[in-house]
């Protein structure tokens, strides 16, 4: 599982104004009060979104990720800030499949809470089959 | 009653061995006590004055006695002998230590209970009417629609660090008795061309700025209901308040954008939400409806009840109610015994109302938003011997809706965020009216107590409130008159300058004095207050 840690590397992500003013770059950066929705006529062309997390007590950019992923984004999605171990099964949910924390984590801790929940009870963007549907085929 | 099944079991199970985890990374020091903040308070456990605080879930107030008796066990063994009953139908523990947390959520899941989002920013425990299935103006169980959203909002990964907390209550009678429309949403399942659905009342809530919902949506599907309240919650995470922790509820955002304008974005993100399957097929709700069919209850049972015991009848009198099926009752059990504690109750208490719900109720309790317990169906021929139960163990006081039946929060004995005392001055109240006879006289009158604005007492709620503030050090009670959390429902009004403990007691006085003398036949102490304004009793009370 600790494929899904980033160490960046690649063509860095531009601002979501700087994105929609000269949009031929392939990554860009949304933040917590940017509306992903934005994004939704270029999605094609974007390879990394990146939603930022600057304290991670703000869950606007779970939303993000879900709008991102309902409208058919299929490049990379990764949380990027203040992320915490305790938070990425929730931000896999929601789509995110990359993760790329301020502090690293420790990867058994990333193991064992991306590997923890046997099901889930609501649908959300990792297509998991909710438990409703296992109960009734 | 909801039963798990293997998914169930198995979603508890995990979460109990991820917060074991999180305690001991915790007690490691390997994450810092804010980053544990929010883990600790979506599993219920509150850091207080004097120790943690743990709030274990009721969903929808429902319990058997197996339930029951776990709940008086873990008194009993991890905390001093007795529990405290709260308005949100749950029970809260004071004097937890962290390191037994994760003990207590095994004993608990192995009674089909948790803690899991009892507290944090996240979607609360689901409330409703305790009377639920045993009403007789309901016009279906609301709890299968309780269950429903429980499971849709349990581990919801989207809505996990909200901007505030989100309270849900959902009720099925015209008569409210879950202050439905003081939530963050409060649904009312209605009836519509013969179906069932759910109105949909957005952005009430009490607080620091109290909001009576609007209605959003006067009928929901209910092959809609979960895409709906996904809609609604997503509009609130994206755009709710994140600058101002008391401008974060959902009622200011709804308040800001005016009820149409939320409607219109709601509405628009519905329309994308329902495209994405999220919503369970009518099979599912069959499966959780059928859990809570209704008990077998024998409608030629003897109607009458042998009221030769003048202290029993008086009892039946106050705290009996009607059932819906002739012959049967539904018993209200007060924990707000003169002097007592608001909704504490010891583990032999809440031994002794397991056994009488094993025996009497079907193996049914509910736990009440007033902190009281109800046995919801007892048969008439059977209530003597209920009551004599109740009255040997202190549980028989008869003032169910009575000034003495007050709702208090926990206050500044025991809550860091309190301002003031709450506890004393409800037993100084209780202590004044003791007289049953006085407080009969008064008829209905509700009486809530919060210690600070935050209102976990509901106190803009009551027919009378009192708000407990900080007054340049010393403890300072603001009294409001005129609220109400039924379906009348409405905000209090401040009476003008506040008072010292025993100085709310006397304005108190002054306030029921004047309406014996103002009241018309019939009239409730609400209904007058409504009816002749706050002038004559800023008279009263201020001369």
């Amino acid at each position: 599982m600790v494929e899904y840690l980033q160490t960046g590397g690649e063509e860095p992500a531009v601002t979501l104004d700087a994105f929609l003013e000269q949009s031929n770059a392939t990554a860009v950066r949304l933040e917590p009060d940017e509306d992903a929705r934005a994004l939704i006529p270029f999605l094609d062309r974007l390879a990394l979104i990146e939603v930022a997390f600057p304290k991670f007590r703000d869950g606007r950019g779970y939303s993000s990720a879900r709008i991102l992923r309902e409208a058919g984004y299929t490049g990379e999605l990764r949380a990027q800030g203040d992320v915490l171990v305790d938070q990425i099964a929730y931000m896999k949910r929601c789509g995110f499949d990359s993760f790329a924390p301020e502090k690293p984590l420790n990867p058994d801790d990333v193991e064992a809470a991306l590997t923890r929940w046997p099901a889930h009870y609501q649908g959300a963007a990792d297509g998991a089959v909710p438990i409703w549907k296992l109960r009734h085929g | 009653m909801y039963k798990y099944d293997e998914y169930d079991h198995a979603m508890v199970a995990a979460r109990v061995a991820e917060f074991s985890d999180q305690v001991k990374r915790r007690l490691a020091g390997e994450i810092t006590e804010d980053q544990f903040k929010p883990l600790r308070l979506m599993n219920g456990l509150y850091l207080q004055l004097h120790a943690y605080m743990l709030r274990v879930a009721v969903p929808y107030g429902t319990l058997d006695s197996r339930q029951m008796r776990m709940l008086a066990h873990i008194a009993r063994k991890y905390d001093r002998d007795y529990g405290h009953f709260t308005t949100r139908q749950n029970i809260q523990y004071n004097w937890i230590k962290l390191e037994d947390a994760p003990a207590i959520l095994e004993d608990l899941a192995s009674v089909e209970m948790h803690a899991i989002q009892t507290s944090g920013n996240c979607i609360r425990n689901i409330s409703s009417d305790q009377w639920a299935g045993a009403a007789a103006d309901e016009i279906t169980d609301p709890r299968p629609w309780a269950e429903l959203l429980r499971q849709w909002s349990s581990f919801h990964p989207e809505f996990s660090y909200l901007p505030r907390k989100f309270k849900i209550a959902v009720i099925a009678a015209n008569e409210d008795r879950a202050a439905m429309r003081l939530h963050d949403i409060g649904i009312q399942i209605v009836e519509k061309d013969g179906e069932h659905g759910a109105a949909f009342y957005v952005g009430g809530g009490m607080g620091r700025t109290p909001m009576i919902a609007p209605l959003i949506k006067d009928f929901v599907p209910l092959g809609d209901m979960l895409s709906y309240a996904e809609a609604c919650l997503r509009v609130y995470n994206r755009y709710g308040r994140r600058d101002n922790i008391y401008k974060a509820r959902i009622k200011i955002l709804i308040h800001e954008l005016g009820a149409d304008e939320y409607r219109r974005q709601v509405e628009e993100e519905f329309a994308h939400v329902k495209s994405l399957g999220i919503d369970p097929p009518k099979a599912e709700f069959d499966r959780i409806a059928e859990q809570f069919a209704p008990p077998a209850l024998d409608a030629s049972a003897p109607d009458a009840i042998d009221r030769s015991d003048p202290d029993f009848a008086v009892w039946v009198d106050q705290n009996v109610a009607a059932h819906k099926v002739p012959g049967h009752a539904i018993v209200n059990i007060s924990l707000k015994p003169i002097g007592g504690i608001p909704g504490d109750a010891s583990s032999a208490q809440i031994d002794l109302m397991a056994d009488l719900a094993e025996k009497y109720s079907h193996d049914e309790l509910r736990v009440t938003h007033a902190q009281n317990i109800v046995l919801p169906h007892v048969r008439k021929a059977d209530l003597y011997a209920v009551w004599q139960a109740l009255d040997g163990a202190g549980l028989a006081t008869p003032n169910l809706d009575l000034i003495s039946d007050i709702i208090a929060c926990p206050g500044l004995d025991y809550c860091s965020l309190a301002n003031a005392r709450s506890i004393p001055v409800a037993q100084k109240i209780a202590t004044r009216f003791s007289d049953l006879g006085r407080q009969k006289e008064l008829g209905e009158l509700k009486l809530k107590i919060s210690g600070c604005i935050n209102a976990c007492g509901h106190h803009h709620a009551g027919h009378i409130g009192i708000l407990g503030v900080d007054r340049k050090g010393t403890e300072n009670y603001q009294l409001l008159l005129g609220g109400s959390g039924a379906e009348d429902v409405s905000l209090g009004t401040i009476t003008g300058p506040g008072f010292d403990e025993d100085g709310v007691v006397d304005a108190i006085e002054r306030v029921t004095d004047k309406y014996l003398a103002e009241r018309s036949e019939g009239e409730r102490f609400v209904d007058t207050f409504r009816r002749v304004g706050m002038a004559p009793f800023k008279e009263a009370i201020y001369g």
